[in-house]
């Protein structure tokens, strides 16, 4: 049965003990092993709020799909999870966001230490207008992971292959990065986010730019990704979200509607807004 | 009737007519703008006929073959042959002596004065450095091209009319017949004018060269690229990749662009009562025309850095921080190599303007006579626009050509700076 004003208390949250969770979304919003968990968290682009009162587990490798109508702010979320939202003026965030037990937002995180832990891919894809190589050779460098330039080989080359990359480009490594395809400047994007060895890769919308096969390919990657990395996928695509993911978290008007196992949420949703959105009433 | 009842043929011959209006006005506007660029570069030939027209003679200049005999007794009367001695040694009578015997039947003193001022005071200079480097000369004879006199030389490239009266012109009809005597014996020959280029201004025209404008440019240049190059593009990093837009920051932005709209010799201005007058340093120097100019153009430079930094996408912001970069390594390693293409051409086109302008070099006192080569930055000199300036308001009329010739040389500067820009801008600029 659906309706839009239940109100459930979720069971004891793993993460944060003792501190039992109040929330109107649908569903489970804790996991057994979660690594990043969201608690009450607000986040305001100046006077517009964004975001509001969000509580989410994302669980330990396994593929977590946001998806809702545009400007519902999954993407903020998101981002909210690797605080890129920092680099955007004005934006304000309440509430807490822990990566395996800790504050990301306390005072002695250092932000990019965060974001080498948690990784991001964009809706564009976006190289650096540099070569192959130096796109993903970059990552480890900054943060000092290759000693030599053997290492460094060594890094280059297996997160190529993680992304399913190395075969089309190892004979042009020299080359740009911008001057690949668009569904292989993507893999590039996403090897890249794996050279520095990442807890979680958020990626927001990395399909929407690519054609059809390239979608594909990038779906099966994640598939493959899911054994040593905790995803996060936004997409506006809900067979995508039913194809990749193991949890889905619908998002509504900056509020979290309902989040449950995929299969669940797209046979049995929970909450007439989660039914009519992905029946296709609205979107 | 109303149109839902026009026929067809009607309505197609409405339709034609309306189209041929268009096409019309489309045409017409095509017209327009070709005639607005015709006129500009219509313009633009009538300058640079006009200009090269009037000072491409400047680049030759007259020289008179003279018989010379080295007399001993007026160049080296002790016979020592020592260098020192050379240089004291009489070489306008030498010089006198033998134009006295290529016109032996010239005998009143005020002639044979007219008849040694056919040659430039310079030629006395020049015979002593070919003595000097020649000693064994000494005794012997030799025939020597000299510099002519300025208006001789006018004479010569025909710019003195010998048609007109005799007291309305220069030269008198006593010189136009020794030079005629001299054209006739094959001693007169125009020489490429190499010392335009080797030698300071002077107030002979004959005499007078470009290479302290130029190098009084160069050294201001030097330091406007030097101080304003790097202050603008920190300035423009700052303001566009780590300043928090606010009140502050625009504030800053509508004075940037005011400065970049103040007239130059305020610039001046303030050169003058802060460098020179609070500072103490020098006047007329190089290193104080550069610091003014740099003043000018920094508002420029920030301009354009931050046009440049403006055009990098967002994303290659983003996809730095996504994979841990900080604030600095994001703007050095991605940000600013991208950048600096535009900033450069930026940069160059604001130097071409500093090294057009004059107004505030005539505050900084730049604008006087200096007839030293300036070796270093705070030797007195002047700059290319400036000697442009100096030569136009000189009374002699062998300064028009030299005129003309020196914004030919401040004209190849400035074009070359603009295609080194546009060099620059086609081999980096990336499309995104």
């Amino acid at each position: 049965m659906t309706t839009n004003s239940i109100q459930v208390t979720a069971a004891p949250d793993h993460s944060l003990p003792g501190e039992p969770v109040e929330t109107r979304t649908v569903g489970q919003i804790s996991v057994q092993q979660p690594v990043l968990s969201a608690r009450a968290v607000n986040i305001f682009y100046g006077a517009k709020q964004a975001i509001k009162d969000i509580n989410l587990d994302i669980g330990l490798h396994s593929v977590t799909a946001l998806i809702g109508p545009s400007g519902c702010g999954k993407s903020t979320f998101l981002r909210s999870m690797n605080r890129m939202n920092d680099t955007i003026p004005g934006a304000r965030m309440t509430g807490r966001i822990t990566l395996d037990g800790e504050d990301i937002y306390s005072g002695d995180q250092d932000v990019v230490q965060l974001r080498a832990r948690v990784g991001m891919v964009f809706q564009q894809p976006n190289p650096f207008p540099k070569s192959i190589y130096e796109n993903v050779a970059y990552g480890p460098r900054i943060h000092g992971l290759a000693v030599t330039r053997a290492d460094l080989d060594v890094i280059v080359q297996s997160s190529l292959q993680k992304a399913g990359l190395w075969s089309e480009v190892k004979d042009r490594l020299s080359h740009p990065g911008t001057g690949l395809s668009g569904g292989q400047q993507q893999r590039l994007c996403i090897a890249r986010a794996m050279a520095v060895d990442p807890e979680v890769i958020l990626m927001d919308e990395p399909c929407s730019a690519l054609d059809p096969v390239a979608t594909a390919r990038i779906e099966d990657l994640i598939d493959e990704l899911r054994d040593k990395y905790t995803i996060v996928i936004v997409t506006h695509n809900m067979q995508q979200a039913a194809r990749v993911s193991q949890r889905t978290a619908y998002f509504h008007m900056g509020e979290l509607i309902e989040v449950g196992a995929t299969n669940q949420i797209f046979t049995n949703p929970g909450h007439r807004l989660t039914e009519d959105y992905i029946t296709g009433r609205f979107g | 009737m109303n149109s839902i009842s026009d026929t067809s043929a009607v309505r197609a011959r409405r339709v034609a007519k309306r189209l041929r209006r268009r096409h019309w006005a489309e045409r017409r506007f095509r017209l327009y703008g070709l005639t607005a660029v015709l006129l500009s570069v219509g313009f633009m030939v009538f300058l640079f006929a006009n200009i090269i027209g009037k000072g491409y003679r400047a680049f030759e200049q007259t020289y008179i073959r003279v018989d010379i005999n080295y007399a001993e007794e007026l160049i080296d009367p002790n016979g020592t042959r020592l260098a020192q001695d050379l240089a004291d040694g009489n070489y306008q009578g030498v010089i006198k002596a033998s134009m006295r015997a290529q016109f032996p039947d010239v005998v009143e003193r005020s002639e044979q004065r007219k008849l040694y001022g056919l040659l430039s005071e310079s030629a006395e200079r020049a015979l002593k450095d070919h003595v000097v480097g020649n000693p064994g000369l000494i005794g012997h004879s030799d025939s020597v091209w000299l510099l002519a006199d300025d208006h001789i030389d006018l004479l010569v490239k025909g710019e003195i009319s010998t048609e007109a009266a005799e007291e309305d012109r220069r030269v008198d009809d006593q010189e136009i017949k020794w030079m005629a005597a001299l054209t006739a014996g094959h001693r007169v020959e125009r020489h490429f004018n190499w010392s335009f280029f080797t030698e300071g201004d002077s107030r002979e025209p004959e005499q007078a060269g470009i290479l302290g404008a130029v190098k009084g440019s160069l050294f201001a240049l030097l330091i406007t690229i030097g101080l304003s190059f790097p202050i603008g593009v920190a300035a423009a990093l700052y303001l566009e990749e780590f300043a928090r837009r606010d009140h502050f920051t625009d504030v800053i932005e509508v004075n940037i662009n005011n400065l970049a709209a103040v007239p130059s010799i305020v610039f001046g201005i303030l050169g003058l009562s802060v460098f020179i007058q609070f500072f103490g340093l020098p006047r007329s120097s190089p290193l104080v025309g550069g610091l003014v100019l740099t003043l000018m153009t920094l508002p420029t430079i920030i301009i354009s850095s931050r046009a440049a930094l403006k055009a990098v996408p967002p994303s290659i912001r983003q996809a730095a921080f996504g994979i841990g970069a900080s604030r600095v390594q994001m703007v050095l390693h991605h940000v600013l190599p991208l950048a600096l293409p535009g900033m450069l051409t930026g940069a160059i086109i604001g130097m071409a303007r500093a090294l057009g302008e004059t107004a505030p070099l005539l505050m900084i006192g730049m604008v006087s006579f200096v007839a030293d080569v300036p070796t270093n930055l705070s030797s007195a000199a002047t700059a290319l626009p400036v000697q442009v300036y100096l030569w136009s308001s000189s009374a002699e009329q062998a300064f028009v050509e030299r005129t003309s010739a020196a914004i030919m040389v401040l004209l190849a500067f400035l074009l070359t700076m603009n295609l080194l820009a546009v060099i620059l801008r086609n081999r980096f600029e990336r499309r995104w």
